[in-house]
């Protein structure tokens, strides 16, 4: 067990900026893989994790190059080897899972081609037990079907699926180490729980060591014997894996475990100040003293090493690391309440609300309507109060953000209504709507890449809203965007920056920022935090907060993630398909009874505790379409009673604390079923 | 899978329905008809009598244009005005001629693109890459009636090794043709395979910065092993529909090159029965250009379906 097979020693790895100064975007990192261990890097994107894991294989990335220290492979350096040397070791010895297995896999090449392609480098086998071998690995892995399944495309695969196939392909060559690198990001969390277990249950049965790279806490507690923090390039925390996440020592690690929202605790979490400094702007002294509420005059000029304690098997580099020793005790409870101000009168109504995605038939197009008898949403029936911050919650295709699409006029209703303020009808089609209604409903997206113009200044992009809703110029207009500016705390002088100039968390402030600008009742928000590391989703999710308290703006907020939901929300609505199977009150929907769809989204979410491991109760399938009739979730159902699930449409059953749940299992029997 | 094809059979019919249409009524709406127009100033009294009747013009004109349109389906062009015989017997040669000028370049001018392309790209900014591409470019550049005549002047006039004109009859045997073609082939490929490498450069450039090549390299495919399997069949799909429009250019004879070179192909033609006001001549020549077009982006698109698994399945299943 302690025999370490790989090591990586004083590694730095930079690159030549264009005013050709050196920079190093890995510092002197050193660690060691121990043989069947796991290990899990953790850190905010741009920290560098991906750099180093690839580097362990003897890979640098186009433009990088190592500056000094080595990788050491049983002994030998994997960046001094020849490309011959090292595809004899990569796949073999040292195998790798990448972030996105649809991208990592060849297109045009069949997955059985794509495992087979393994085996005949990294194994002696013949054709006929070649083939054995690929149903056998598609089996272990845990693929429907498996002799079918290797004439397939990557493509034709659902992600987790392909995720599935980049394992199996990985355990072809019988690797003794197993890279990972964000092998579940991206993945729906009921998926992505399934795949975590499925590693959980290779590492075990082979032996393997892992190194499992993440920036996800609640991913790397399910999987990791130890745990490596990296931050701007340094390891700032490397530890047993208990010990880092129930009590950290370095303030970073503190900072970035309390800023994830939990399940199990209702409000905001803390958020860090500022954000990860950028390779090149790191000078002398802490790289984390901009952002760390322990620093002292010490920690500006000197910066620290990495020191080992040695009775928590720690190795830390943080001067002031004792003092946090006796805070950890309340790293569950400083979470900040929010108030739940909404009033009685409703200002958005949707009523049987149907959207399909159909093509319009010719005769159809001519009457205007349209005929699609299983539309992608249907029967919606919410009422969202003044002040009230509704969650959609569901996973990926379950028309969340087609149902904001919808309210925000973008796309067409089927069926059903929209109604606005003092129940007036909003009409499904955006030219319609008049100029005050498209003010107040005001939509955030989920990458502000895509939603901010890369050519205008934030100063031109807060001024176009108040310029088209407020006709506002000159000194006016400036003092607005200034105003604004401090809403979602940005300093003036961002107003000259352009969006590349802005890190992701503050071009999502920005995105926040313009939507307030036009002063809307109600902000549509899809999956604003998504894309954000969790320090910087805090932060998002607090401004949010604050403004919604200061304001009384009404959210309807989309998320796939319930602890993000659990945090912000006063209501949640659950879907499947396209219906609704679930809303109430965000306390009641967290307990059970719970509609069964719930409960498998419950039992799957990821907790950056090793001691709280998911429940997985129903398969990972993925449904293409709502069925046709009967209940949307019959398809997965872990406690379906019969056929009365794949005939009727479930009643509503409103339990006593008003949570409603659509289930043809009465509802305390659900509550006594799920004890 | 059989129905997208008939679709698209379908949709290419109707093109050439529209293109003959407008030909058709272009050449109507024009102040004349053909016979006014060809005889000119001779237009008038037995000529003018003889060439209405010989080109059916004392007939209505949806009855000429039904009449047409059923003799072109059967193949027959009618009579050209100038040469006063079947257009067929114009065409045939002129097809043949630019049929091998277009066969010959493509042969030498497409895979030596590809071959360009691909040394370019996986020696991107290295020497080979540098030298090449700054030949492709500057080839690009230069406008074609430049690089021809430059041809002429240098290997024809200063060097004498060929024919600067090419001197053939437009019915010249095969081998005939091949010996004189020579200077031509060059002038037309160097722009075309100028172009097609480019393409093909940028295309394997991106493929090899994707996520599957980054992860054959670390599965350990071995360099070539993997620069065959898994990246050239996806760099080179977008590039047959390049090859498919380039080649219909050829065909559709290329203009300027067969005018610099006195070369007898369509291209030749077009120009010549313009100048020469041959209207039945014009209208035939925008059928059959209209036809390779329509054919060659079919069979491209084609291809690209059979080829690509994506698009394969999605037709399958649906
Ligand atoms: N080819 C490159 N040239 C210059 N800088 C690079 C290059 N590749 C990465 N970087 C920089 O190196 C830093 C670390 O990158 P790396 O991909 O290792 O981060 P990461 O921790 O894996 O982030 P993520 O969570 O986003 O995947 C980042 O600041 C990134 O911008
Ligand atoms: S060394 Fe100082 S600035 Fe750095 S983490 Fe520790 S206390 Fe904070
Ligand atoms: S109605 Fe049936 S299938 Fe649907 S959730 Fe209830 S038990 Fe499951
Ligand atoms: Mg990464």
């Amino acid at each position: 067990m302690n025999e370490i097979i790989e090591s990586v020693k004083n590694l730095s790895i930079g690159f030549n900026s264009q005013k050709g100064k050196q920079i190093s975007i890995l510092r002197n990192v050193s660690t060691n893989i121990k043989k069947g261990e796991t290990v899990g890097i953790v850190g905010e994107s741009g920290s560098g994790k991906s750099t180093l894991a690839l580097a362990m294989m003897g890979y640098i990335k186009q433009g990088l190059f190592p500056l000094k220290g080595e990788c050491l492979f049983k002994s030998e350096d994997l960046l001094k080897m020849s490309s011959r040397q090292l595809e004899k070791i990569r796949g073999r010895k040292i195998a790798m899972i990448p972030q996105n297995a649809g991208q990592a896999l060849t297109p045009n090449l069949k997955i059985g081609y794509q495992i087979d392609e393994a085996l005949r480098l990294h194994t002696d086998l013949n054709k006929t037990e070649r083939d054995k071998k690929i149903s056998e690995l598609l089996n272990k892995v845990r693929l429907p079907s498996p002799e079918t399944m290797a004439f397939r495309y990557p493509h034709e695969l659902s992600g987790g699926q392909q995720q599935r196939v980049a394992v199996a392909m990985a355990l072809a060559g019988k690797p003794d180490l197993l890279l990972l690198d964000e092998p579940t990001t991206g993945l729906d969390v009921t998926t992505q729980a399934h795949v975590l277990e499925l590693l959980r249950f290779i590492a075990k049965d082979t032996g393997t060591s892992m190194i499992y790279v993440s920036h996800d806490l609640g991913a790397i507690a399910q999987v990791s014997d130890r745990i490596v923090v990296m931050y701007a390039g340094e390891i700032v925390l490397e530890g047993p894996a208990r010990k880092i996440l129930k009590e950290p020592i370095h303030p970073y690690t503190y900072g970035l475990l309390k800023s994830i929202p939990k399940l199990s605790l209702a409000g905001l979490p803390a958020s860090m100040p500022g954000s990860q400094p950028q390779p090149g702007s790191i000078n002398e002294g802490c790289s984390f003293y901009d952002r760390c509420n322990l620093a002292t005059d010490h920690c500006k000029k000197n910066s620290p090493d990495l020191e080992h304690i040695k009775e928590l098997d720690t190795n830390v580099r943080c001067f002031n690391h004792k003092e946090l020793i006796n805070q950890n005790n309340n790293l569950q409870t400083s979470i900040t309440k929010k108030s739940n101000n909404s009033e009685a009168i409703e200002v958005l109504k949707l009523k049987d609300v149907s959207i399909s995605y159909a093509k319009q038939k010719f005769f159809d197009q001519l009457l205007n309507k349209i005929s699609d008898q299983n539309p992608t949403v249907k029967d919606i029936n919410i009422d969202i109060k003044k002040g009230e911050t509704i969650a959609l919650v569901g996973e990926s295709g379950s028309g969340k953000s087609t149902i904001l699409k919808s309210i925000a006029g973008l796309l067409k209703t089927k069926d059903g209504q929209i109604k606005f303020e003092n129940d007036r009808l909003l009409s499904s089609d955006l030219k319609m709507r008049n100029p005050n209604d498209l003010r107040a409903i005001q939509l955030i997206f989920q990458n502000p890449d895509e939603s901010l113009n890369p050519n205008h200044t934030v100063e031109q992009i807060l001024s176009q809203p108040l310029k088209l809703y407020f006709n506002l110029s000159g000194e006016e207009l400036k003092k607005n965007i200034i105003d604004l500016l401090k809403k979602v705390r940005l300093g003036e002088f961002y107003m000259s920056r352009y969006p590349r100039q802005l890190s992701g968390g503050e071009k999502q402030r920005v995105a926040v920022a313009r939507a307030f600008a036009a002063k809307p009742d109600i902000i549509l928000c899809d999956e604003v935090t998504s894309a954000l590391d969790v320090s910087v989703q805090a932060a998002v999710l607090n401004i949010l907060q604050q403004l919604k308290e200061d304001l009384g703006t009404t959210y309807v907020f989309v998320s796939h993630d319930l602890a993000v939901v659990r945090a912000i929300s006063d209501r949640v609505a659950v879907l499947y398909q396209g219906r609704l199977c679930e809303i109430g009150p965000s306390q009641n929907v967290y307990k059970f009874p719970s509609h069964p769809y719930t409960e498998v989204l419950l039992g799957a979410v990821l907790e950056p505790d090793p001691d709280i491991k998911p429940k997985l109760v129903a398969e990972d399938i993925v449904e293409e379409k709502p069925p046709e009739k009967g209940c949307s979730f019959q398809g997965r159902c872990p406690r379906k009673i019969g056929d009365i699930c794949n005939l009727e449409v479930p009643p509503w059953q409103i339990g006593e604390n008003g949570n409603a749940i659509r289930c043809h299992i009465n509802i305390d029997e659900l509550a006594s079923l799920q004890q | 899978m059989l129905l997208l094809i008939l679709k698209r059979i379908g949709l290419g019919l109707i093109t050439l329905f529209i293109v003959s249409l407008i030909t058709f009524v272009g050449v109507e709406v024009l102040p004349g008809d053909a016979c006014t127009t060809y005889l000119e100033r001779e237009a008038y009294g037995a000529a003018l009598d003889a060439c209405i009747k010989r080109l059916g013009l004392d007939v209505p004109a949806y009855e000429r244009y039904l009449d047409w349109a059923s003799n072109v389906m059967r193949g027959d062009f009618g009579y050209s005005l100038s040469g006063e015989m079947p257009i067929n017997e114009v065409l045939g040669p002129r097809v043949k001629n630019s049929l091998v000028l277009a066969s010959v370049s493509i042969l030498i001018g497409i895979p030596l693109a590809i071959v360009l392309g691909i040394i370019t790209a996986l020696w991107r900014d290295k020497l080979p890459d540098i030298m090449i591409s700054t030949i492709t470019i500057f080839s690009m550049t230069i406008p074609e009636f430049i690089s021809a005549t430059l041809l002429i002047l240098i290997v024809a006039i200063w060097l004498g090794w060929l024919p600067g004109i090419v001197i053939i009859p437009s019915d010249a045997t095969f081998y005939e043709l091949l010996s004189n073609i020579i200077l031509p082939v060059v002038a037309i490929s160097m722009i075309m395979t100028a172009h097609m490498a480019r393409m093909v450069r940028s295309s394997v450039i991106q493929v090899m910065a994707s996520d599957y090549v980054q992860m054959a390299i670390l599965k350990g495919v071995p360099y070539w092993k993997m620069v065959f399997r898994h990246v050239l069949p996806n760099a080179l799909l977008p590039a047959i529909n390049v090859v498919a429009l380039t080649i219909a250019w050829l065909l559709g004879g290329v203009v300027v090159t067969e005018v610099v070179f006195n070369y007898p192909g369509l291209g030749r033609l077009v120009i010549e029965s313009i100048s020469n006001r041959d209207l039945p001549v014009v209208q035939a020549l925008a059928i059959i250009l209209a036809s390779i077009y329509v054919g060659i982006n079919l069979i491209a698109d084609l291809m690209t379906l059979m080829l690509n698994p994506r698009l394969k399945s999605l037709q399958i299943r649906k």
